[in-house]
């Protein structure tokens, strides 16, 4: 195992189909027409000396390291800039150029500490390494001239310090922010000799930054380093992973010394994130070693009992009798599992299976119900496929692309990255949001229309995108006739073209003016490739799948699918809520979503798993908990999932959690769902186990383990031990071999194996006989279901309406430095940056109720009410409130209501008719729960340590 | 009948009471109950005279100066309105030998017209050139200013009709025109003087070159210390827009084009083409790495014309009177006139305008009158403070690109500073790297650290500390700077510093002073 360093051939690639053929130091070598000589150079294996020049960056020119000889030119152009031509002959090594080289160097280091040694990237520094190379032995003009040796440190950023004195002024950093990240929170400050690197002229942690580190990784020297590395060293091997963040996927390097992982570093061949990051995957790790994990499985009686540290035998067999005495008592149906999205697709998968085969029914669901369930459902119906339709990359090729409800800046910074260098590169942008996100205007970046509809709206607006295209001719017919289904098309058209599906109709009820809506149908329709990327404010709705089959209508509509550049595609919320649902964690679906009733499909699993399968689909959370109260359902095994503060109506949820009788909670912390549960299993962490993730363009990434699992287990080791317990067997001995049988069981999955991973760096699936090296775009040759089939989309508004009473919209979602529940993030210095949900709300709205900003409001539904600080702001429309829900003692949805989408039981997370009003206090729920949450989470300590 | 007096409106002028002397005079003549005109017209470039104050007299216009507030009456008394005599008499103006000795054909019209009449400037042959050039097509439009041999005149010297070739060539639409205004060389000022004096011609010029290339938009690119200047080229530019030979259908044919006016903040490398232009687009002026050259991709990533004021305004009279006629003056491969600007210690400063060939010797003592101290000539820098220091061993070098480039100097803007004998040319060396250090955009390490490490260097020597070691580091330095930099600046700045070294190597030995105690 050693450190991975990946090369860096100083320029970005070109694409090109000319061929040039250049020769350096006598080696020929082909390149696309445009590349530099810098990079011919590299790919001959020639190596220019350089400092200022990356191949992630456009070439800079400033350091002058790299300078060469040209046949017939004159001088000594710099290799960076200088682009190949036919026939060039280069040298990079004379006398001359050492010289000059050497002087460069010389004036560098007259401006540099001399402290080698005592630097945190001794043994890392670019600076060190081209002395080294130039030959450097003296700096004859001497230290005592003017220098920046006494510039003071910002150690302001909790993740990385800025040391200016050690600045060689590459602007690296400058031009990753730019370019790379696209945030533009850093520039050069002064000129000549003052030119100094700022975030703004303010400290870091109060800059615009938001800490993604490509200006860390791009630092030559240690003017940027984490602080990780300054208190620790230099790591010393890699080991190449995926992050379990969002549903970007980043591939990383974590950095390790021994069992220490030192820094988490972006991984170039990333084919996800290509070697960028951001605040979380990049710094927020360090809950993996917070001390408030639990690293001991624990069991208690009764939820009121302090938590009993024990072996992992007697928790899981504790457990497994539990079960078994359930299921004799009130049925085989009395319990169920959930899967986790943030677990490896073959932890997923064996949950599913403990389930199936264990218990012996398909009470099985996963986290997805709450957030994509109606993704699967609306594009499966339309397209015949329950995932997106692109990869990332293919952004690169969309002319027009329209956002609705998601907010990539926040919550997919990767690949909002990505968006931004393609929009500033003059793609055209269509936002569709109630509130004024990030991306509607920032550093050169502006949306050509930003339609600010009311929560709830959705369905109302897609339909009125698609009459201005059926009504003004703007249909691709030839598309169209070749490859969707007539009649149901045929039927759609009439359908969107009655006038009350007219822009100018839904006007009053949306809030979009007509003429926007009109030119964003006419931009969308006729202005090239045109891509369609969404979140959860798409899916969170009574009219969820309605709303994704809209999507699906639209872009069938005017031929965009099936080709790079376009395409309906799901920003997943997390690491691996692809791969959940892929696993069949659907009470409905085996993986591959396949129904159980499928008797061919279901026999298939039968005789695989030498067991007979229930024919009809399990419970649903929401049917779990609805049965618990009843009566009838009495023990769960839950898997990294927290459903006490991520389903709505949180009093609902915790009613029927104190309902059951054996709650298992698998962790990495106590979280609010383990305040109700008997036996707690300590999870793993990311770092701590080998499995894949799928992201959102279905690539499966390997997970790799870079410690040993800190309570002993791996998740899957876990499941495994407690189906066996159960009677089920289970005898993985790697989870390549679960993969080995999903790829088995599962028709998309065919070819996919570790071997291959491993080979391939990633696969998209699907990946079998017809396309063994994965599938970046769908539906190229035709839809995956054969025919397009358009969906009648009638819009019906929600139950959930504003009145006297409650005359706001609450609507929630997440910022970039916090991730879901925050179970990990709360337990990181992000918190520097978001320490408590605040509610968003208009100025109008605030001052009508004399609200002033940071005061503590209380907001109340027809379901709960939570008090929380209030943050005055326009990004809001008025008559709409938005809040986050990272924080248990906020806890969002003690609000949120159980309106769900009508086909797949999403709740209506998005629309929540509130009132809001200011307050002294917390609520007395927030109180009674803190009072529940102290009681119930008590650790005995054992016996041998008491006094 | 009306008389016509002239008083300047120029900078040069107006720094020495122009505006007072005009005033002075229009309140006498009202007294006197005499019927005058005053027109506020260019500089005739003789600096030393100024306010040079002009009367239109049956004989022609005659001048008077330098004038001063106090000496108006006087000349009422004297009969100024029939060219009467008096001690600031002159003559005809065209007839002092300083002026009557030019050849004038870029500044043919500075300081004889009303810098913002129309008519006025079509009366002396303006837009002559556009009238022909809208009858050719785009090539013969080029390949007149190729073949007039006109080259950079911001300094660099680049053949201006191969640029133009460059952007006409290039496909991508639009095209732009940018003129550089930002004149930052020490002793220049031609630019200056040509926008106040006769800002229709460039007006003109810019037109020509975007007719050539198929550029519709041109910006004028000003340094902001030139007030005057950015009203008066806004004043001209409104009035060819309201003549109609600026905006969507020039002088009636079928191209568009017009002129905006943007201001720099301040800084000499925005001097530099592709500074200038991360200026224009509303970036820090930063170097531009080239390739690509702005011809291919210069403005807003367009295929751009970046030219000096100087160059820009020469093109209507090469397209009026024809390439051959312009070529016919020079020497070798300079071809036409360059409009010299004399500064610095010597009695006669002012704007020279010549064809190439003429010494350095010739400028400062026939036009010149030898240095205002009257003390002995010791060092002339030659374009600008990226110029050679010219010892007078080399005062008899023409003036003319290959040349100056063969005495190790350049030409640059045709500024001409003349230094006697009390200069130090090591404190000029130092000089040179402070400037360097002051003005550099801190983009490229030679330029940035090494300007600043150079002014070190040279302190160390001047103070006698280790001198064959520093002066030998210093050379390195020169050598470096000059190779490796990314721009001009850099790369340019060893030269004064080693014409310093190189011809008067004696201020670089003396004894080091003596630290003085109070």
């Amino acid at each position: 195992m050693t450190l991975i360093r990946e090369a860096d051939l100083g320029t970005p690639a070109i694409k090109s189909s000319v061929l040039l053929t250049v020769e350096v130091d006598g080696k020929t070598v082909m390149v696309p027409e445009g590349t530099s000589v810098m990079r011919a150079a590299a790919l001959t294996g020639v190596t220019v000396p350089k400092l200022c020049a990356s191949d992630n960056l456009e070439p800079f020119g400033s350091c002058r390291l790299c300078l060469v000889e040209i046949e017939g030119r004159r001088g000594t152009p710099a290799s960076c800039t200088t682009p190949v031509e036919e026939g060039m002959r280069v040298t990079t090594q004379t006398p001359d150029l050492a010289s000059l080289r050497r002087g460069v160097m010389e004036l560098y280091i007259s401006d540099h500490p001399l402290d080698c040694l005592t630097c945190p990237a001794n043994g890392d520094c670019e600076l060190q390494d081209m002395a080294g190379a130039v030959g450097l032995r003296e700096v004859r003009y001497g230290y005592d001239g003017a220098n920046h040796l006494d510039a003071p440190v910002d150690d302001s950023n909790p993740y990385f310090d800025f040391d200016p004195s050690k600045c060689i002024v590459c602007s690296r950093c400058v031009r990753a922010c730019d370019e790379v990240q696209g945030t533009f929170a850093l520039n050069i400050m002064g000129r000549g000799f003052d030119s100094t690197v700022s975030a703004g002229g303010t400290a870091f942690v109060d800059s615009e930054c938001v800490s993604c580190g490509a200006c860390v990784q791009a630092c030559p020297t240690s003017t940027l380093i984490e602080k990780s590395v300054v208190e620790q060293g230099q790591p010393e091997h890699s080991v190449v992973t995926t992050c379990a963040y969002c549903g970007v996927g980043c591939a990383f390097k974590a950095e390790m010394r021994g069992n220490e992982v030192i820094r988490m570093m972006p991984f170039k061949d990333g084919k996800a994130n290509h070697g960028h990051s951001c605040v979380k995957g990049r710094f927020a790790w360090g809950y993996a070693t917070h001390s408030e994990r639990i690293l001991s499985p624990m069991i208690r009686e009764r939820i009121t009992d302090p938590w009993r540290e024990v072996s992992w035998e007697e928790a899981i067999g504790y457990a497994a009798s539990e079960f078994k005495r359930l299921q004799a008592q009130y049925g085989r149906d009395a319990v169920g599992g959930i899967t986790s999205s943030r677990c490896t697709n073959e932890e997923t998968f064996l949950v599913q299976k403990l389930v199936r085969a264990g218990f012996g029914n398909n009470n099985v669901d996963t986290c997805a119900r709450v957030c994509h369930s109606p993704t699967g459902y609306g594009l499966s119906a339309t397209l015949g496929t329950s995932a997106g339709t692109q990869d990332f990359d293919s952004v690169e090729q969309a002319d027009v692309v329209m956002v609705i409800g998601a907010n990539p800046t926040d919550a997919h910074p990767v690949f909002a990255s990505q968006l931004k260098r393609r929009l500033r590169g003059g793609a055209r942008l269509i936002v569709i949001d109630p509130r004024r996100i990030d991306l509607v205007k920032m550093p050169h970046v502006q949306a050509d229309y930003h339609l600010p509809l009311l929560p709830g709206t959705n369905v109302a607006v897609i339909n009125a995108l698609a009459h201005v295209v059926v009504t003004e001719g703007l249909v691709d017919e030839p598309y169209v006739a070749e490859r969707c289904e007539p009649e149901a098309f045929e039927r759609w058209r009439a359908f969107i073209a009655e006038e009350r599906n007219s822009p100018e109709a839904v006007e009053g009820a949306t809030g979009v003016p007509a003429a926007d809506l009109r030119a964003a149908a006419r931009l969308y329709a006729t202005g090239g490739n045109a891509a369609i990327y969404y979140g959860l404010g798409v899916t969170e709705h009574s009219q969820g799948s309605t709303m994704v089959m809209g999507m699906a209508n639209l872009a069938m509509a005017t031929g965009n699918l099936g080709r790079p550049g376009v395409g309906v595609n799901p920003l997943r919320g997390q690491n691996n809520v692809q791969g959940s649902c892929d696993m069949g964690s659907f009470p409905h679906e085996f993986s591959g979503y396949r129904h159980v009733s499928n008797d061919g499909v279901r026999t298939m699993f039968e005789e695989a798993w030498d067991v007979g399968l229930e024919t009809e689909p399990g419970l649903r959370i929401p049917n779990m908990f609805d049965a618990a109260l009843d009566g009838t359902f009495k023990g769960m095994y839950i898997q990294g999932e927290d459903l006490v503060q991520s389903d709505p109506n949180t009093k609902h949820v915790t009613a029927a959690l104190a309902a059951m009788e054996c709650v298992v909670v698998h962790d990495l912390f106590l979280n609010e769902t383990a305040t109700y549960a008997h036996v707690f299993l300590p999870g793993s962490s990311f770092l701590e186990k080998d499995g894949t993730f799928t992201n959102a363009e279905r690539r499966i990434s390997r997970v790799r383990k870079a410690i040993p699992p800190k309570a002993g287990l791996a998740d899957w080791e876990a499941t495994m031990a407690l189906s066996n317990a159960l009677g089920y067997p289970m005898t993985y001995e790697h989870p390549s071999e679960i993969m080995d049988e999903i790829a088995r069981l599962t028709p998309t999955f065919a070819g996919v194996s570790y071997e291959k991973l491993d080979r391939l760096g990633s696969i998209q699936w699907p990946c079998n006989d017809a396309a063994p090296e994965g599938t970046p775009v769908m539906h190229e040759h035709g839809f995956v279901r054969g025919q397009g089939l358009f969906m009648v989309t009638e819009y019906v508004p929600t139950d959930e309406r504003t009145n006297d009473r409650f005359p706001l919209l609450l609507t929630t979602g997440r910022i970039l430095t916090q991730y879901n529940v925050g179970a990990q993030t709360r337990r990181t210095p992000n918190v520097v940056w978001h320490g408590e949900d605040l509610l968003e709300i208009h100025p109008w709205d605030a001052e009508n109720r004399g609200i002033n900003d940071g005061d503590l409001v209380v907001v109340n539904s027809r379901t709960g009410e939570t008090a929380l600080r209030a943050k005055v702001s326009e990004r809001m429309q008025p008559g709409v409130v938005y809040t986050t829900f990272h924080h248990p003692d906020t806890s969002a949805n003690v609000v949120t209501t159980e309106f769900a989408d009508w086909a797949t039981d999403c709740p209506e997370y998005k629309v929540t008719a509130v009132q809001v009003s200011r307050t002294r206090q917390r609520s007395a729920w927030q109180t009674e729960y803190a009072a529940t949450r102290e009681a119930t989470t008590r650790i005995a300590v054992p016996a041998e340590t008491q006094p | 009948m009306t008389t016509r007096i002239y008083v300047p409106r120029d900078a040069a002028a107006l720094s020495v009471g122009a505006d007072d002397v005009a005033t002075r005079i229009a309140a006498e003549a009202a007294a006197r109950g005499d019927d005058i005109a005053i027109v506020r017209n260019g500089s005739r470039g003789m600096c030393w005279l100024e306010p040079l104050v002009e009367v239109e007299t049956a004989e022609g216009r005659v001048a008077y100066g330098p004038v001063s507030v106090d000496d108006v009456a006087r000349l009422f008394d004297a009969g100024i309105l029939e060219g009467g005599a008096d001690t600031l008499y002159l003559g005809p103006t065209e007839a002092i030998p300083y002026f009557a000795r030019q050849q004038r054909l870029t500044f043919a019209r500075c300081g004889v017209v009303d810098p913002l009449s129309i008519e006025d400037y079509r009366a002396h042959g303006g837009y002559e050139g556009l009238q022909r050039a809208l009858s050719m097509a785009r090539e013969e439009i080029v390949a007149e200013v190729t073949d007039s041999g006109l080259r950079g005149r911001g300094g660099a010297g680049f053949p201006t009709g191969i640029k133009w070739q460059t952007v006409l060539d290039a496909p991508a639409e639009p095209k732009y025109i940018v003129c550089n205004a930002d004149e930052g060389d020490s002793g220049t000022f031609a630019d200056r003087m040509l926008m106040e004096g006769d800002p229709f011609t460039l007006i003109e010029g810019m037109t020509m070159a975007g007719v050539a290339v198929g550029a519709t938009v041109g910006y004028i690119y000003l340094r902001s210390e030139y007030p005057h200047a950015h009203r008066t080229l806004r004043e001209a530019i409104t009035t060819a827009r309201e003549h109609g030979y600026l905006g969507p259908s020039v002088a009636g044919s079928a191209h568009p084009f017009d002129i905006e006016v943007r201001l720099g903040a301040g800084a000499y490398i925005c001097g530099e083409e592709t500074a200038l232009l991360e200026s224009l687009e509303g970036r820090r002026g930063l170097i531009r790495p080239r390739p690509p050259l702005p011809a291919v991709s210069g403005l807003f990533g367009q295929p751009t014309v970046v030219n000096n004021v100087l160059s820009l305004a020469t093109v209507p009279v090469i397209l009026e009177r024809g390439a051959e006629a312009y070529r016919e003056f020079g020497m070798g491969r300079s071809r036409g006139t360059q409009p010299v600007q004399l500064a610095g210690n010597v009695k006669r400063g002012g704007l020279i305008e010549l064809a190439f060939g003429v010494t350095l010797r010739e400028l400062i003592e026939n036009y010149g009158g030898g240095t205002a101290s009257g003390r002995p000539v010791r060092a002339v820098q030659v374009g600008g403070p990226l110029g050679a220091y010219f010892p007078d061993s080399l005062l008899d070098t023409p003036l003319d690109y290959e040349a100056i480039a063969a005495a190790d100097g350049l030409l640059g803007h045709g500024g001409v500073v003349v230094f006697d004998d009390t200069v130090d040319l090591a404190s000029q060396a130092r000089f040179a790297m402070a400037f360097c250090a002051f003005e550099s955009c801190g983009k490229c390490t030679p330029c940035r650290i090494g300007a600043t490490r150079g002014v070190e260097v040279i302190d160390r020597i001047v103070a006698g500390e280790e001198r064959t070691a520093n002066l030998e580091l210093l050379d390195d330095l020169n050598d470096l700077m000059t190779k490796a930099s990314l721009c001009a600046l850099g790369g340019l700045t060893p030269i004064p510093v080693r014409s310093a070294l190189q011809h008067f190597p004696e201020d670089f030995s003396r004894p080091a002073p003596v630290a003085t105690t109070g």
